[in-house]
C-alpha cells in the first residue's frame, strides 16, 4: 500500500464583500478572480530556479543584453538548441547548446563570437536551462 | 490474545555533505576540488569543511587563528558564514524532500528525516532523492535508512564514510550477523547523543563500540548513565523511542548570543549589544505566542586569550509577571548588566536566555502588579511587523544603536546570491 502524500499548499479562499445598493448585486461579484501572479507563470519549479545577471554581448541576437536578469531552472534536461547556463573552465557562460551526432558546441548569438567546440578532455557541465529573460524597458 | 508486531519502520535520514561549503561552491565553480572552509560568526571557528580541507587536517570547530598557519601553507580558502544563502538552499532541499513522503521532519539546517515505511523499491527511491537534490539544488547528500532515528543516523554515517555505498545505506537490509559485524566496527561516540563527553565514561564500563552499547546490561546503564542513554540503547535495539516531530515543538528556552568582532570595554556598548539580543529573543518568543518568566544574562571574556584576566559572570532574574515585551525584559537586562559589569575586563561575548516559557493563553496576572497594558503589546506587534517588512533592526529599542563597537565581523562573506536582487550571481554571455 502506498501512502498518499498530502499537499502542504494552502487552499486560498477569497471572500468577497460588496455593498449592495438598491437591491442590485454588484455585476462584478460573480467574476472576481485572483490577480495574475507572475511567479506562477515564470517559475515552473521554484525549488530549482535561480536568477543570474548577464554580463557581455554574445547573446544579443536573441535579445539577451548586458544587465538582463535570467531565470535558470536546474531541473530541466539540457536538450539540443536550449539556451543554457554552462560551466566552462570554471566560469558561468550563457550560450545556445549544440548537441548533435556526438558533437557538443556552445554557440553565441552574435556573429562576432565563433562557436566554442568542446574538445576531448575538456570539461563542460550544464548548470541549468535558461527559461526566461527579464529585460528592463524603461 | 494475539500480539501484532508492527512492521519495521523505514526511516530515511538525508544529510547534506559539508553543507555550507557545498552552498558556496554552487555559485563558485572554481572552488570545486579545492580546500575550502566556512567560519562561524565573527570568523571565529571552522564550522564547515570541504573533503580536501578535512584531509589536510583542519578540525571541526577549530578556532580559525589556530588553523591559519596550516591554511596558508595549503592555500585553503576561508569564507565567512552566509546564513541568508544557506537558509534559502536548506529550504529548497527540505521542500523537495517533502514530496517523497507525507511524513517528514526537517531536523536541522542540513538534515531531514523522511519516513518511507510501506514504500516499495527503497533503494531506487533513495537514489532518486539523492539525484534530485543534487540536480535541483546542486547540494550533495547521503541517505541512511534504519528502523529508528538513531539507526538511520548511523546508517547515514556509513553512507558518508564508505565510497562503495554510493551515498546510500540501508541498515534494514542487513542480516543479524551483518548488523553485529557492522556495529562492532563503529566507535560508540559516533552514535547520536553519545559524543565525545560520554564515550570515555562508557569505555570505563567496557563499552567501546556500538555493538557493546546495544548489548550492555540495561539496568546498569540506566543507573549509571540515566534514562537518555537507556533510550539510545533501545533505539539501537530497533525500538523507536524518538518520535517523528513533524511540527517543531515550541521552544522551552530561547538563547540569543554572539561573539563581538572587537572586545567591548564600556558598559554602554555592552548594553546596546544585549538590547539587540533581547529584541531577537523576544521576537522569537512572540512568534511562538508565548511569554517568559525567567531572564538570564551572561558575559564572557576571551577564553582563548588565557593570558588576559578571565571573567564569566552569569545572572538570572525571575520576571515578576511573565512577559513577551522587549521593553520590560530589556529594562531587566540592563539592571543585570549593571550588576555584572566590571570595568577591568575586555568582553568577547554576551547573551541572554529566556526560560520558563509558557503559552500566552496561560497568563496569570499578579495580584500586586498592574497587568501589562494593552498599549504595550500593540506596540510589540507593530515593532515585529515593521522589522519583518523593512529588515531586522529597522526599528529598535533606543539603547540598541549606541555604539557599533561590537558589530559582527564577516570579512570573507560571499554575496547573498539567492536572496538579494542586487547581489545575484553573474554569468558571461
Amino acid at each position: 500500500m502506498q501512502p498518499i502524500p498530502i499537499q502542504a499548499v494552502p487552499v486560498l479562499l477569497s471572500s468577497f464583500v460588496a455593498s449592495v445598493h438598491a437591491g442590485f448585486p454588484s455585476p462584478a461579484a460573480d467574476h472576481s478572480q485572483k490577480r495574475v501572479d507572475l511567479n506562477e507563470h515564470l517559475i515552473r519549479n521554484k525549488e530549482a530556479t535561480f536568477l543570474f545577471r548577464v554580463r557581455g554581448d554574445s547573446m544579443t541576437g536573441i535579445g539577451i543584453y548586458e544587465g538582463d536578469t535570467l531565470l535558470v531552472d536546474r531541473s530541466i534536461d539540457p536538450r539540443h538548441n536550449a539556451i543554457v547556463l554552462a560551466v566552462l573552465n570554471n566560469e558561468f557562460a550563457i550560450k545556445r547548446l549544440y548537441r548533435r551526432g556526438g558533437v557538443v558546441k556552445l554557440i553565441a548569438e552574435n556573429p562576432i563570437y565563433p562557436p566554442i567546440q568542446i574538445k576531448q578532455g575538456e570539461e563542460l557541465s550544464i548548470w541549468g536551462v535558461v527559461t526566461f529573460n527579464l529585460h528592463k524597458l524603461y | 490474545m494475539s500480539v501484532q508486531s508492527k512492521p519495521t519502520q523505514q526511516l530515511a535520514l538525508i544529510d547534506c555533505n559539508n553543507f555550507y561549503v557545498s552552498c558556496e561552491r554552487l555559485f563558485r565553480p572554481d572552488l570545486a576540488g579545492k580546500p575550502v572552509v566556512v567560519l562561524s560568526n565573527n570568523d571565529g571557528c571552522v564550522v564547515s569543511r570541504s573533503n580536501e580541507a578535512k584531509e589536510i587536517g583542519i578540525k571541526m570547530g577549530q578556532p580559525w587563528f589556530q588553523a591559519k598557519a596550516l591554511a596558508e601553507e595549503h592555500n585553503i580558502l576561508a569564507l565567512s558564514s552566509n546564513y541568508a544563502l544557506y537558509a534559502d538552499l536548506s529550504n529548497r532541499v527540505m521542500n523537495l524532500l517533502a514530496e517523497f513522503s507525507p511524513r517528514h521532519e526537517a531536523y536541522s539546517i542540513d538534515e531531514c528525516f523522511v519516513d518511507l515505511t510501506g514504500m516499495a523499491e527503497l533503494r531506487s527511491i533513495s537514489y532518486a532523492m539523492r539525484e534530485r537534490v543534487m540536480r535541483w539544488t546542486g547540494i550533495p547528500v547521503c541517505v541512511g535508512i534504519g528502523p529508528t532515528k538513531t539507526l538511520a543516523k548511523l546508517a547515514n554515517f556509513i553512507a558518508k564514510k564508505h565510497p562503495r555505498s554510493k551515498g546510500v545505506f540501508n541498515y534494514n537490509a542487513l542480516t543479524d550477523t551483518q548488523k553485529i559485524k557492522l556495529l562492532s566496527r563503529i566507535p560508540v561516540d559516533e552514535v547520536w547523543g553519545v559524543g565525545r563527553k560520554l564515550a570515555p565514561r562508557l569505555a570505563e564500563y567496557g563499552i567501546q563500540n556500538v555493538h557493546e552499547l546495544r548489548e550492555a546490561h540495561t539496568p546498569t546503564l540506566r543507573s549509571e548513565f540515566g534514562v537518555v542513554v537507556e533510550k539510545i540503547q533501545r533505539e539501537l535495539q530497533e525500538v523507536a523511542c524518538v518520535a517523528m516531530e513533524e511540527v517543531t515543538p515550541p521552544r522551552k528556552q530561547i538563547i540569543a548570543s554572539r561573539s563581538f568582532g572587537n572586545p567591548v570595554h564600556n558598559v554602554i556598548s555592552l548594553k546596546a549589544a544585549v538590547a539587540l539580543f533581547v529584541e531577537t529573543a523576544c521576537a522569537k518568543l512572540r512568534a511562538q505566542q508565548s511569554q517568559a518568566a525567567m531572564l538570564q544574562v551572561f558575559l564572557h571574556t576571551n577564553r582563548f586569550r588565557s593570558e588576559l584576566p578571565q571573567y564569566h559572570p552569569v545572572m538570572a532574574v525571575p520576571l515578576i509577571a511573565p512577559t513577551d515585551s522587549s521593553l520590560i525584559i530589556n529594562r531587566w537586562a540592563g539592571l543585570l548588566i549593571d550588576q555584572l559589569w566590571r570595568p577591568e575586563y575586555a568582553y568577547k561575548k554576551a547573551g541572554v536566555m529566556l526560560s520558563e516559557i509558557t503559552p500566552n493563553t496561560q497568563r496569570q496576572n499578579d495580584l500586586f502588579v498592574e497587568s501589562e497594558p494593552a498599549e504595550e503589546s500593540k506596540l510589540m506587534a507593530v515593532l515585529d511587523r515593521v522589522n519583518q517588512r523593512f529588515g531586522r533592526g529597522a526599528v529598535r529599542i533606543s539603547s540598541q544603536d549606541a555604539g557599533e563597537e561590537w558589530g559582527m565581523r564577516q570579512e570573507r562573506k560571499s554575496p547573498a546570491y539567492t536572496t538579494s536582487w542586487v547581489e545575484l550571481p553573474s554569468a558571461v554571455a
